[in-house]
């Protein structure tokens, strides 16, 4: 079995040839639009006719737009020939440009993406128009894998066009140089704009595109967009807001005509899906027939986790020798570039991926998109299915292969929204103080700054545009001295007043301090994974002192540190598609052998876990209770419904099912809102204390994306039955208040979620000059900060921040709320003597799932009593 | 105790555990407070008070009130156990300066506490000097009954000693869940007990500088959760 496993996750011919062989993947063909040519210089028109193309009618749009100054959003699908009509504009403004007009040091676009990926590989399309037309344009990539001593030469001799990331353009702008660096700036693209607004991430460019705007008055956007539900926030994000209180200004938008109807199916089996899980393990032999007839197959999962698993299983299948590559987040650069590469030359059948190739990266010329596990949201099913096929004309074909049966209505749902082209929302909110606290250190960190100006530039940027005077002053305040109430740091201010008003940063530590810390990803801390031969192998058994050293070895890629901490050597576990022996951790480093273990431990990585989106939540609500639909569902699944139906009870379309149960000595509390995990999680915390109350004595929860299920001591049907637990109350609204204060205050969420804020506010330095600090200092740290704040800052900026966010992100509470009020009166309770059909897959769960911090305490409690028994026996 | 069924949660409680040492009787508290009954003394190590004025001087603004918090955690304990004689077995102070640095509502805090109890100072290496206007007596180590009480503990095989200066912290891993928590540790001869200060970390208690304290014999520990001190077998315990 070893011998089947890859040397790496780079198929067998991955060698690269010329990338001029391919053409620009999004211009493929032309729409038979007509073609505006004063618009296009000739050596363009030229250019697009030796290809046998026209311009489309977007791009030609876009040109107008840019004549004109005109900031534009672009809404296309996947293979429009988006990112084109993003540079055509600046390609001919600079091919009209004299150096001799330069102010500054003559960067003239920055193209701006989520991802490092994707930069790379426009950047490598952008050289082919550039380099067939002979225009003297440089186009680099600046990102966090460029070595230091590029980036310092692009600072002070830029690129006319600069590809990069939302992190680099801050730090950029809060050196001292960025005024010469951007004096010439003209245009900004900023490619899948879906993808960053609406995130920390998104607030935090947003304010920089409003720096950037000081810098080059005359600055022109173009974001480029998937097809999304409010185009108008993406509008306004894209342009300054001149009178935010009055008025939402709104950037112009243009959007591409939409190309054939999709071809989804879902995988429907004669093997049932299963019960729980995620990993579509019984349908990966149908998956293998699939990848053989067609010629490039993207196999998208939902997590590393599932996508190592998918992978493994697909080899163990492979005695076609087919080549199969995989393709995530945590997997090591080097070995990234390499499958892309391999895909853009045609060297693979099929890619297991996870989001690192979802947005709009396009190699080769896949013709069969295979989604495992349901797609949270039709947003990302289109999303993921636009990888298919990249010409407009043809329709992109899909599979959808549900992980359970559960998972079967959800695909089925998320279907019916995709033909029915069905967008999510995304929520607005307003941007994060954090962010504004990381934001306003930076622009001191470049020069000093008037507060009463960037409160005006701060408020020009769509998601701060209804931030009130006193919160900016309070967020001042905190970057300068912490902003605590006991005003015990005037001393060691981090920024101080000039004379006239201006505030600069106290000295030069602060700078680099941020420089260090800039950025709003707050990952779990990682591990660089090492692959050691037998030379680095501790003898097993052997003390760690007499084991030779662990050192050198390849990088595998990264793992969470929470991963590799509940590892011991010898154990085994999954790892960039193969099977490793853990061997031991060093310093910041973990180091693997080569394993064959059967039935390997999976790494549980913690990324991914996507909420059903609402509307895709109603979808499954409406399938569940329409009997008729069932004879369209796998029989397996059909059979499960009216099994349920019949032991228990189906759920009008309005109602929340509510079924009571003994299992194994427990008493479970099943319900089944299908609001998504966050949602649920919340739920089950909030009952959990009131049942507690009730005297049921709950144990605990789980929950997952369809349900919640609750266990304790008591009977908790006898309680309903005898009126000591009334339903309808459990339910009540009011748990949003006080009860969620109270849990709020003690979880170990709120603690998580404060982190996150301290560590991108700056109050906790993730690198501090001079020293490393590792991760588990900071948890630690900052629990205990969260601890001492609540106690005597209970009003503290970074614990309103934290607040808000757990409140939208974490906790769903929106959406909990809603469904509390949605259910009045509509609760259906079922006591049963024994398990139902439905509550199976929530039930599967438990073990998979944590319990919070009441658990904890049991936990020590637990480990007390196991050594009090010990000592009896 | 024993006789409690361990199935019956609650049934135990965990607020303090006896802990005996060379023979002498403790309670171990769960603030991380060390009693000796027989003394009325209440030993507590390493408080580091000011260490987050400490960070802020190098520029990281950490909230102000460690200092506060570590003392109002202290008089609880000291009311708990109506301590007679309080002993801070050192680094009780994060740096030479850290006492001048202290709001004064904060050191009069400090002497209403040191008013009701008789107050030893041993000295630590953040704080080998201290200050003669805090108040106390000040020595480098005592000893009490034939047990000494030092900041750093001594090398291998010593006994009758109490320390604290390695901020021992334990971690166990149940049901996929990993809780890493400061903890007593000790053999019957020795004792280290935990950092008592609000922003102390922890050491692992299989990290090899405990090594020569146990010199790889048996130790058992005790954990301190949010509601109680727990002992754990060592078998549980999870290297970092």
């Amino acid at each position: 079995m070893t011998s089947r496993m890859p040397k790496n996750n780079a198929p067998r011919k991955a060698a690269a040839s010329p990338a001029g062989k391919r053409k620009p993947a999004r211009a493929k063909r032309s729409a038979p639009d007509e073609p505006s040519q004063p618009l296009l210089p000739a050596r363009f028109a030229d250019w697009f006719a030796s290809r046998g193309w026209q311009p489309r009618a977007h791009q030609t749009a876009l040109l107008e737009r840019a004549k004109s100054r005109t900031s534009t959003l672009l809404i296309a699908p996947t293979g429009a020939g988006k990112t084109l009509a993003g540079f055509l504009p600046s390609l001919v403004d600079l091919c009209k440009h004299k150096k001799s007009e330069l102010k500054g040091a003559g960067l003239h676009t920055l193209y701006i993406s989520p991802l490092k990926a994707l930069s790379v590989d426009v950047a490598r399309n952008l050289q082919t128009p550039i380099r067939e037309m002979g225009l003297k344009i440089k186009a680099e990539t600046r990102t966090g894998d460029t070595p230091v001593s590029k980036r310092t030469r692009q600072r002070s001799k830029p690129p006319e066009i600069l590809l990069t990331t939302p992190e680099q353009i801050a730090l950029l702008l809060a050196h001292p140089d960025a005024p010469f660096l951007f004096a010439d700036l003209r245009t900004v693209i900023l490619d899948e704009l879906h993808a960053i607004s609406g995130s920390k991430r998104g607030d935090l460019l947003c304010l920089d595109l409003a720096r950037l705007r000081k810098h080059a008055p005359e600055l022109m956007t173009i974001g480029l967009s998937a097809t999304v539900a409010r185009p108008s926030e993406l509008r306004a994000y894209l342009i300054a807001q001149d009178a935010p209180d009055e008025r939402l200004v709104l950037a112009d938008v243009v959007a591409a005509r939409g190309g054939a109807e999709p071809e989804i199916k879902i995988l429907e089996d004669d093997e049932p899906a299963p019960w729980s899980g995620h990993s579509a393990r019984y349908a990966m032999p149908a998956v293998y027939e699939a990848i053989k007839r067609h010629s490039l197959t993207l196999i998208f999962v939902n997590t590393r986790m599932q996508a190592e698993l998918v992978f493994q299983e697909l080899w163990d299948l492979n005695d076609d020798a087919l080549r199969i590559a995989l393709h995530h987040g945590s997997l090591d650069v080097g070995q990234r570039r390499k499958v892309e590469a391999a895909m853009a030359e045609g060297h693979l059948d099929a890619v297991v991926a996870t989001s690192t190739l979802d947005l709009g990266i396009d190699w080769g010329d896949v013709d069969l998109v295979v989604h495992v596990g349901a797609p949270k949201g039709s947003s990302r099913l289109l999303q993921r299915i636009g990888r298919s096929n990249h010409r407009l004309e043809e329709p992109s074909r899909a599979l959808l292969v549900p992980g359970n049966r559960f998972e079967v209505l959800e695909c089925r749902a998320a279907h019916e929204a995709a033909c029915a082209g069905v967008q999510d929302v995304a929520l607005s909110r307003s941007g994060a103080l954090d962010v504004l606290a990381q934001h306003i250190l930076g622009v001191a960190c470049q020069a000093p700054f008037d507060p009463d100006d960037l409160f005006h530039e701060v408020r020009s940027a769509a998601p701060y545009c209804t931030l009130d005077r006193a919160t900016f002053d309070r967020v001042v305040t905190f970057v300068a001295t912490g902003g605590y109430a006991l005003q015990a740091y005037e001393k060691f201010a981090r920024l101080r007043p000039e004379p006239d008003g201006r505030l600069r940063v106290a000295n030069g530590r602060v700078a680099q301090s941020y420089r260090m810390n800039a950025g709003t990803i707050v990952e779990s801390p990682l591990i660089k994974v090492r692959l050691v031969g037998r030379r680095g192998r501790a003898p097993s058994g052997a003390r760690a002192n007499t084991a030779r050293p662990l050192m050198g070895g390849r990088v595998l890629g990264e793992l969470e540190e929470y991963f590799i901490e509940q590892l011991t050597p010898g154990q085994a576990f999954v790892f960039a598609g193969e099977v490793l022996r853990f061997e031991g951790l060093k310093d910041t480093e973990a180091f693997a052998s080569r394993a064959t273990a059967h039935d390997p431990i999976v790494p549980s990585y913690n990324g991914g876990k996507f909420p059903l989106s609402t509307h895709l939540a109603e979808r499954v609500r409406a399938i569940l209770h329409d009997r008729r639909a069932w004879r369209h569902l796998p029989t397996p699944v059909s059979d499960w419904l009216a099994l349920q139906d019949e032991r228990s009870s189906i759920p009008k379309a309005a109602e929340v099912l509510v079924e009571t149960f003994p299992r194994s000595g427990r008493h479970h509390l099943v319900a089944y809102p299908f609001e998504g995990r966050l949602a649920h999680q919340t739920l089950g915390m909030l009952l959990t204390r009131r049942l507690e109350r009730a005297g049921a004595m709950p144990m605990g929860f789980v929950a997952n994306d369809y349900g919640l299920s609750i266990w304790g001591r008591r009977d908790i049907s006898e309680m309903i039955d005898q009126g000591r637990v009334v339903l309808d109350r459990l339910f009540e609204e009011d748990m949003l208040g006080d009860d969620l204060e109270a849990w709020l205050s003690e979880s170990s969420l709120m603690k998580r979620t404060f982190r996150y804020c301290a560590v991108i506010a700056g109050l906790i330095e993730r690198r501090h000059p001079g020293k490393e600090k590792s991760g588990r200092q900071v948890t630690m740290s900052t629990d205990l900060i969260y601890d001492v704040l609540m106690r005597h800052d209970p009003g503290h900026i970074l614990i309103e921040a934290a607040r808000a966010d757990a409140a939208t992100g974490l906790l769903d509470i929106a959406r909990l709320g809603d469904f509390l009020k949605r259910i009045r009166g509509s609760i259906r309770h079922v006591a049963l003597d024994r398990v139902s059909p439905l509550s199976v897959p929530i039930l599967l769960e438990i073990g998979r799932e944590s319990v919070g911090q009441q658990g904890r305490e049991g936990l020590l409690r637990e480990a007390a009593e196991d050594l009090i028994r010990d000592a009896m026996s | 105790m024993l006789q409690m069924k361990p199935e019956s949660s609650g049934a135990h409680d965990f607020k303090m555990q006896n802990i005996s040492l060379c023979g002498k009787a403790f309670v171990a508290d769960r603030s991380g407070a060390l009693y000796w009954p027989s003394e009325e003394a209440l030993i507590i190590a390493d408080l580091h008070l000011e260490k987050g004025s400490s960070y802020a001087a190098q520029g990281q603004l950490l909230p102000p009130y460690d200092t506060r918090e570590t003392l109002r955690r202290l008089a609880e304990a000291i009311d708990r156990f109506d301590a007679k004689t309080v002993i801070a077995l050192g680094d009780s102070f994060h740096d030479r300066e850290a006492a001048e640095r202290m709001e004064s509502r904060d050191a009069e805090a400090l002497r209403i506490m040191q008013n009701a109890c008789e107050w030893i100072w041993v000295t630590g290496n953040h704080d080998p000097q201290i200050a003669q206007w805090l108040g106390g007596y000040v020595i480098d180590s005592l000893t009490v009954e034939g047990i000494t009480l030092r900041h750093e503990p001594r090398g291998a095989w010593t006994t009758h000693e109490i320390a604290g200066h390695l901020h021992p912290a334990a971690k166990i891993s149940r049901d996929g869940y990993t809780l890493r928590r400061p903890c007593f540790i000790g053999n019957g001869q020795r004792l280290v007990v935990p950092a008592f200060g609000t922003y102390t970390g922890g050491l692992n208690v299989l990290d090899e500088a405990f090594d020569p304290l146990f010199g790889g014999q048996a130790f058992a520990v005790w954990m301190m959760g949010q509601e109680g001190l727990y002992p754990v077998a060592t078998r549980l315990l999870r290297g970092d």
